[in-house]
């Protein structure tokens, strides 16, 4: 099991550094001079030729990523060229947006989702399978800005329940949480109906009915576990695509989190901030996908070797 | 006469499917002794499996039970309200399945899976729990109990499974174990321990109803056996006089298929055709399509199931005129 964790940390070392690599490269092949963007259309050679060499920019692509790596590795993501503020601050500030609304929006579409689920599973084919198996089909189908703006408009604008925008207090997250969520919930609640389904066919259920385990002890005790396993999976991996930031959500709501500052380092050619926003989301996907395996090996003990 | 534990009086059960209903069992009426086991034999297909499930009351839907009774120690059981058959699932009757590879949660802790069915009945405290489910290892011969209990699943062989299942059944010490192929995925020499782990069972007063399409299994183990084909009982009688002196032609059919082969018999027989679907069964016998006696009145006209010697019944015209010949 350690041996299995220490393997699989080496790798994402490994494809961390293959994406920075990628990304100082491609930040660089593509037309555009990011100093001429800063400066604006009437600086003249002269001065964006002296900006370029203050910026490090005028030096060959290998000592510039060899720069940038020794540097990163200090944990110094160099300095947004827009904004002017350390990249490494820009992240943190706007990860604890992110971060809240990932939770809310985590939170809402684990719960939902997995309810919806397991309802529809050990309702099959009856009415309340079809209403909440409907309802999940919404969810995957709906895009997320027009809930976000139904939600606006019912409980913000209608109801005045909830702040319409905004990050001034965390009720402010619940509103862009739900709308960011309701896409996850719906591929949540269908999964779990699926997998539940197969595992309830499966002959250890059997076993737990003989003993005389009621049916609703029996998928808590014995079918959930089992079905679970793959619908793990898929939370985790969701879990880190939310953590990247969301663009639509955070500008449907003003929020100001990761997606919102990665369009902002885009439309600047702010290339430490894009380098930084690219590194810092990826770095989060391969923790979300690494944090799945170590899950799946707690939960599924023919996984664990030796045991 | 030995004190009846589980009666079953013509048992039916139903399968709605889409070319219209069928019958996987067909009016079944059987009887276990305490301290006896008691054997179904018939192929796949014939509804012995169906039978042990419609007895403990596992029968998934949509098929249902759509008539007789199932009485356990002298209280129906058909008609109890679930909860009220819960209470009873486990710890007075109880049932092992045919495979010990994937009839236990593969994410539990076998000594858990054992233990959740004392503590769902009550039997003991959490505490005491642990102490009867090592006591239950021991008597159902697992070496090493207290490491087997941490055990998961994937970690046991398949004899060991299988022994973890019948000491789950057997924890509550229940007064009927239904054993549905209880060795059909085991070696040879596992399904031996086996067996004798079963007459132990008996021997303690514990009446068993053994399913088995393993002729085998059925003369080393039962005391009674009941021969079943396309959902019905064809014949039934104790084990020694059916070995003795089989009477259904497909009783005989089943033996020949066997027993020729340990008579050195240059090529086995085999009983012709196959079993017929339950969607088209004919009018009259269902076995008259594979029957080398069959007569006109046996294709028009179900037989009944006469008693033709004490305690040995048989669902068969031609047989029955043998008998009285005899």
């Amino acid at each position: 099991m350690l041996r299995t964790l220490a393997q699989r940390l080496v790798q994402a070392v490994i494809v961390l550094a293959g994406v920075m690599l990628l990304i100082f490269v491609m930040l660089r092949i593509v037309p555009g001079n990011p100093v001429e963007t800063l400066m604006g259309e009437h600086a003249n050679q002269e001065t964006i030729s002296r900006v370029s060499e203050e910026m490090g920019l005028d030096q060959p692509l290998h000592i510039q990523f060899f720069r940038y790596l020794s540097s990163a590795l200090q944990g110094d993501f160099g300095t947004s060229f827009t904004l002017g503020k350390p990249v490494s601050r820009l992240l943190r500030s706007a990860f604890v947006n992110t971060l809240i609304l990932a939770l809310f929006a985590a939170l809402f579409a684990w719960i939902i989702g997995i309810g919806c689920g397991v309802l529809a599973a050990v309702t099959k084919n009856r009415l309340p399978d079809r209403i909440f198996t409907g309802f999940s089909l919404l969810g995957i189908s709906l895009p997320v800005f027009m809930a976000a703006m139904f939600l606006q408009y019912v409980f913000a604008f209608r109801l005045h329940w909830l702040p319409i925008s905004g990050a001034d207090s965390w009720t402010g997250f619940i509103l862009p949480g739900i709308a960011l969520g309701w896409n996850s919930a719906g591929q949540i609640a269908q999964m779990t109906r699926v997998t539940l389904l197969e595992t309830l066919q499966e002959d250890y259920i059997d076993t737990a009915l003989a003993k005389g385990l009621s049916p609703a002890r029996t998928v808590v005790r014995h079918a959930l576990r089992n079905a679970m396993l793959p619908v793990l999976t898929m939370m985790a991996i969701q879990l880190s695509g939310l953590l990247s930031g969301a663009v639509i959500t955070e500008t449907v709501f003003s929020l100001n989190g990761l997606g919102r500052l990665m369009v902002q380092a885009i439309s600047g050619r702010d290339i430490p901030l894009l380098q930084g926003t690219a590194l810092f989301t990826t770095g989060i996907v391969i923790l979300g996908s690494l944090a799945a395996d170590c899950l799946y090996a707690v939960l599924d003990p023919r996984i664990r070797k030796g045991g | 006469m030995e004190e009846t534990i589980l009666e079953v009086s013509r048992l039916t059960v139903t399968i709605p499917t889409d070319r219209g209903e069928i019958l996987p069992v067909n009016d079944v009426s059987l009887r276990i002794p305490a301290g006896k086991i008691v054997g179904i034999v018939g192929e796949s297909g014939c509804g012995k499996s169906m039978t042990a499930r419609a007895v403990i009351g596992l029968i998934r839907p949509p098929g249902r039970v759509a008539g007789g009774s199932v009485r356990l120690g002298g209280r129906e059981l058909t008609g109890l309200l679930p909860k009220e058959r819960r209470r009873l699932m486990g710890s007075e009757i109880s049932m092992v399945f045919q495979e010990p590879m994937s009839s236990l949660n593969p994410v539990m802790k076998v000594g858990r899976q054992v233990e959740e069915a004392l503590l769902q009945h009550g039997v003991c405290s959490r505490k005491e729990a642990r102490e009867r489910v090592l006591e239950m290892f021991r008597a159902v011969e697992i070496p090493e109990p207290e490491v087997r209990y941490d055990s998961y699943p994937h970690q046991l062989s398949g004899g060991l499974r299988q022994r973890v299942m019948i000491a789950m059944a057997m924890v509550c010490r229940p007064r009927v174990l239904i054993a549905d192929e209880p060795t059909t995925a085991l070696d040879v020499t596992v399904e031996a321990q086996i067996l004798r782990l079963l007459r132990e069972l008996r021997d303690r007063g514990t009446g068993l109803l053994v399913i088995s399409h393993n002729l085998g299994v059925i003369a080393q183990l039962c005391d009674w056996v009941y021969v079943m084909y396309a959902g019905r009982i064809v014949e039934s009688a104790s084990a020694e006089e059916l070995f003795e002196r089989p009477l259904h032609p497909y009783t005989r059919g089943l033996f020949r298929s066997v027993l020729s082969v340990g008579e050195g018999a240059e090529t086995l027989e085999t009983i012709p055709g196959v079993v017929p679907s339950l969607h088209h069964l004919p009018e009259g016998c269902s076995f008259s399509l594979r029957c080398s006696r069959c007569e006109t009145r046996c294709e028009k006209e179900m037989p009944e199931l006469r008693e033709l010697a004490p305690g040995h019944a048989v669902r068969c015209r031609p047989a029955e005129r043998e008998a009285l010949h005899e």
